[in-house]
């Protein structure tokens, strides 16, 4: 570089593993030229507790509870994933009313992680008071969640062929009760925010991605929706039984935190209608299959996968036909995937576009480093 | 019955299939063995070279549109020959399809690094070297992505001890 | 002798009520700060140190005063000893000239404004030699954010007030006030869009949000104070406070007719029955005037701060020089356009002309600041330009 008059240089900040908006330990090694952001390396890690080599070790049923500690906001998602592959590699049919009470869990959990999402990225951006708000309602998630199987963040209410224990006598009632009012108090947030110059100001045209860029950095879920790729696991790939519901994908144009906000929002609506649905056509009966106290799958592999609230959550199980643990399991976990877009999404943007970019990716760590 | 039935259909998904007789054809070599869970479409495995990976992949993504790598890992047999498998888990967003492809590696070989096909095979490539000490060739930056750079050994091999107190004790400078 | 003597007892008591009075005042917004949050949030804010929570400014105070005195090895020891006061005693100087009622303030200065913004300015050193003196890199980021974003504003601070100045015939802060006082009618009414000006640009420079970048607590964790703790920390939260203050009183001052009650017009005195009564009422009332204007304009401060998110830098100084400025100067020019229509006209004829003119004039902005927009940093990034 060529001198003249006062000599430049650039500046290296160390972003995280302890910063308030990195969403728990992420760090972010920034190279920045003034304000804006010239090179970018991301260092994961700081969480990492081997979960798959755990699982190695711990039998079929014991790792359920290891899922809860993925993506903590949304162990529902996880627990499901995980059963289902299970199911799949033992051909099991699961009864219609766990089906029906794990779609109702599931919906209500992808909403009470967009809900964190969402107040957390409004609150990176400056906008508090939508935090409390979003709070609010995942509260009542939560101690509809607290109802049903007792614990508020880790549940391990999933079962292989079916889940732990029926609903609770009020549980529907309360459920559908949240679920009525649930639209109004989205509509409220969007009053803070949607048509809010300012918030326009800092997500529109930030963090762009194009489809096909997506597609080629592995993005899922909301974020690659946000890019106008209509690509969502429960249309794609119906499992468990999506295929009953009458729901929409939501999907963005530009493909800027903009429209993954938006994308977000809508897929609230969505899942909110889709629990009215299953808590509508709730049928009554059994909640666990039959399967065999011990679990030990025939030999072979499967790769299941579902539209986690982050992305696609998909887990690889290998069994040998011979042990009560799996060979390997392998988490295709969202956030780590989508963590990687992060670098192309960031490159030119000013410092206080990072944290925009990483509420917009919706990452949760206890998910990337395992 | 229902076992001999599961097997004819087993059979059926696999060789009726459009995608193998197509990949069969273009890669007569290549192609190791097929196999599938059950009936399931979506679980068909194949097993392929190791050194015509990367062909296939850019093959597989050009021509049948699996346009996305959902998953990329390593796994650790100890007792086979070929010590190390690197398992590939395509999906095409047009089509909706799935396919597993399958790579066999011996103790100390390296495979060819799909970043080029696919970006995100970037981590997940550093993820398989960084548990399994799999190596890929023409990698970018293949270093330790999860473990911190000095990390000795790799976890999700066999061999490597589950509990600490199975561990070699640590040696003290 | 004993004339001077008395003069500078009665002056010092003043400011020891002003300062005493302030320094409570700047406690307890914090309490209204966090009252109002909790309010607007669905909780309840601070409810355990006495009833509702009332003595727990006092406990903050203290917790902050007995706590441990962090000094970072490598800072700058004199600079980083100095910054923290350096930002507090311009704060308190300006103090000096405001007038809380018709016979209480400290002083009268004949230049109370321009005094105003001259010590009021150089709050920011304290700012960016804290950025520099902790020897971070987050807080120098935050001092450097600070010195240009105060640079920038206070250019529109000080060109809003001019239109007001045009009517007042004067920069004595007490003339001001009398000035509405006479002419029955608060500035605000003539000059509404230099009174938005100076209070976007008073959020600017007491660094709240939409504007809060130097401190911005997610991005840059607070910023310019990050290095700091216990008391020299306390002395900066008590100068932004201060600031509020401040600002709040300049714009009670010179744009809401200061102490004067909003039902002046009605003409009720205090009937002179009621004797000593009478003299309390007319030394308190103004004061009461004036600090229910402060309030509400403080008021106003926390509630956009608990609803907004906050701006990015580019787009801080965008609006900085793009929006306020252009429209501040244009406020000149219609201010001195609408002074002549006010001498030639009366004030049937004239509000609706001045109101129409003022309409064009905005109009007329909006359409002249569209065309800066082609050098933004966000268009420019679109076309690829560095």
């Amino acid at each position: 570089m060529e001198e003249k008059g006062f000599g430049t240089e650039e500046l290296i900040v160390n972003m995280g593993p302890q910063h308030p908006s990195t969403h728990g330990v992420l760090r972010l090694l920034l190279t920045l030229d003034g304000e804006k952001v010239v090179d970018c390396e991301v260092i994961i890690g700081y969480l990492h507790r081997g979960v798959e080599k755990l699982a190695e070790n711990r039998d079929y049923k014991q790792n359920i509870i290891l899922t809860d500690r993925l993506d903590y906001l949304a162990s529902m998602t996880n627990n499901l994933a995980y059963v289902q592959a299970v199911e799949k590699l033992m051909d099991v049919k699961v009864p219609e009313r766990a089906e029906y009470i794990r779609v109702t869990v599931a919906e209500l959990q992808r909403i009470a992680s967009h809900l964190v999402w969402l107040g957390t990225h409004a609150m990176d951006i400056g906008a508090m008071t939508v935090f409390l708000y979003c709070f609010r309602e995942r509260e009542e998630i939560l101690n509809l969640f607290e109802m049903l199987c007792g614990a508020r963040l880790t549940y391990n209410y999933m079962r292989i062929g079916g889940v732990s224990c029926d609903l609770p006598d009020d549980f529907a009632g309360k459920a559908y009760k949240f679920v009525e009012k649930f639209p109004k108090l989205i509509d409220e947030y969007e009053v803070l925010l949607t048509k809010n110059r300012i918030w326009l100001d800092r997500t529109v045209g930030v963090g762009v991605i194009s489809g096909e860029d997506g597609i080629d950095l592995g993005l899922s879920g909301p974020n690659i929706r946000g890019s106008g790729v209509e690509w969502d696991v429960r249309k794609a790939e119906p499992y468990s039984i999506y295929d009953r519901f009458n729901f929409q994908i939501p999907v963005g144009e530009k493909g800027d935190t903009y429209d993954r906000y938006l994308v977000r929002m809508e897929e609230m609506r969505q899942s909110n209608n889709i629990v009215k649905q299953a808590l509508e056509q709730l049928p009554e009966g059994e909640i666990m299959a039959k399967v065999p106290r011990i679990i030990k799958p025939p030999k072979g592999e499967v790769y299941h996968s579902i539209e986690a609230p982050k992305g696609e959550l998909g887990f690889y199980i290998v069994s040998d036909g011979t042990s009560t643990s799996p060979y390997r399991l392998k988490i295709r976990p969202p956030s780590f995937v989508n963590l990687e877009s992060f670098k192309k999404m960031i490159k030119g943007h000013l410092v206080a576009d990072v944290i925009a970019i990483i509420g917009t990716l919706d990452i949760v760590l206890g998910e990337v480093d395992r | 019955m229902a076992g001999l039935c599961a097997g004819h259909c087993k059979k059926l998904v696999m060789e009726e299939n459009g995608l193998v007789k197509s990949l069969r054809e273009r890669f007569p070599d290549a192609i190791l063995e097929v196999t599938a869970l059950r009936d399931l479409k979506s679980e068909i495995t194949i097993r392929v070279k190791k050194d015509s990976i990367l062909d296939i992949c850019a093959c597989l993504k050009k021509e049948f549109k699996f346009n996305l790598l959902s998953d990329l890992c390593g796994v650790h047999y100890p007792d086979k020959d070929e010590k190390f498998e690197v398992v590939y888990h395509l999906f095409s967003i047009e089509t909706k399809e799935r396919v597993r492809l399958k790579a066999g590696l011996r103790e100390g070989e390296k495979v060819k690094s799909v970043t080029s096909v696919w970006g995100t095979a970037d981590w997940h490539e550093r993820e398989a070297f960084d548990l399994l000490g799999i190596g890929f060739e023409d990698h970018p930056n293949l270093k330790r992505i999860l473990l911190p750079d000095d990390w000795e050994g790799h976890p999700l091999r066999k061999d490597y001890p589950y509990r600490s107190k199975d561990a070699e004790p640590e040696k003290t400078p | 002798m004993e004339g001077i003597v008395r003069d500078v007892i009665i002056a010092l008591i003043k400011i020891a009520i002003v300062l005493g009075g302030v320094a409570l005042g700047v406690a307890y917004s914090t309490y209204l700060e966090r009252k109002v949050a909790g309010w607007i949030q669905v909780r309840f804010g601070p409810m355990r140190v006495g009833p509702h929570g009332l003595l727990q400014p006092i406990a903050d105070g203290l917790k902050l005063f007995i706590k441990e005195d962090i000094m970072p090895r490598q800072a700058d020891k004199l600079i980083f000893y100095l910054s923290p006061v350096i930002c507090l005693v311009p704060a308190f100087a300006v103090l000096a000239v405001i007038p809380w009622g018709p016979d209480f303030y400290i002083t009268d200065l004949n230049i109370g404004l321009l005094y105003i913004f001259a010590v009021a300015s150089l709050g920011i050193f304290g700012i960016v030699m804290a950025g520099w003196a902790s020897n971070s890199k987050y807080p120098m980021l935050g001092g450097l954010r600070s010195a240009a974003q105060m640079v920038s504003y206070e250019v529109s601070l000080g060109l809003s007030v001019i239109g007001a100045l045009i009517f007042a015939e004067s920069l004595s802060m007490v003339g001001i006030v009398e000035k509405q006082m006479t002419t029955g009618v608060w500035f605000v009414f003539l000059q509404p869009v230099g009174f938005v000006i100076y209070f976007i640009c008073g959020l600017a420079e007491t660094n709240r949000l939409p504007f809060d970048l130097p401190e911005a607590e997610q991005e840059l964790v607070a910023g310019f104070h990050t290095e700091y703790s216990a008391m020299k920390f306390a002395f900066f939260f008590l100068a932004e406070y201060t600031n509020m203050i401040v600002v709040s009183s300049i714009a009670t001052t010179v744009f809401l007719g200061g102490w004067g009650s909003p039902f002046a017009f009605l003409g009720i005195e205090f009937p002179r029955s009621l004797g000593i009564v009478k003299s309390v009422l007319d030394f308190g009332m103004p004061i009461f005037w004036f600090l229910l204007k402060v309030f509400l304009l403080m008021f106003f401060m926390i509630w956009v701060r608990w609803t907004f998110p906050r701006y990015r830098y580019d787009q801080l100084m965008n609006i900085g020089w793009k929006v306020l400025l252009p429209f501040a100067i244009l406020n000149i020019i219609f201010s001195g356009l609408e002074f002549t229509l006010y001498e030639e006209l009366d004030w049937y004829l004239f509000y609706p002309l001045a109101w129409l003119i003022m309409g064009v004039m905005v109009v007329f902005g909006f359409r002249l600041i569209k065309n800066f927009d082609q050098f933004s940093y966000s268009k420019m990034r679109e076309e690829g330009i560095e």
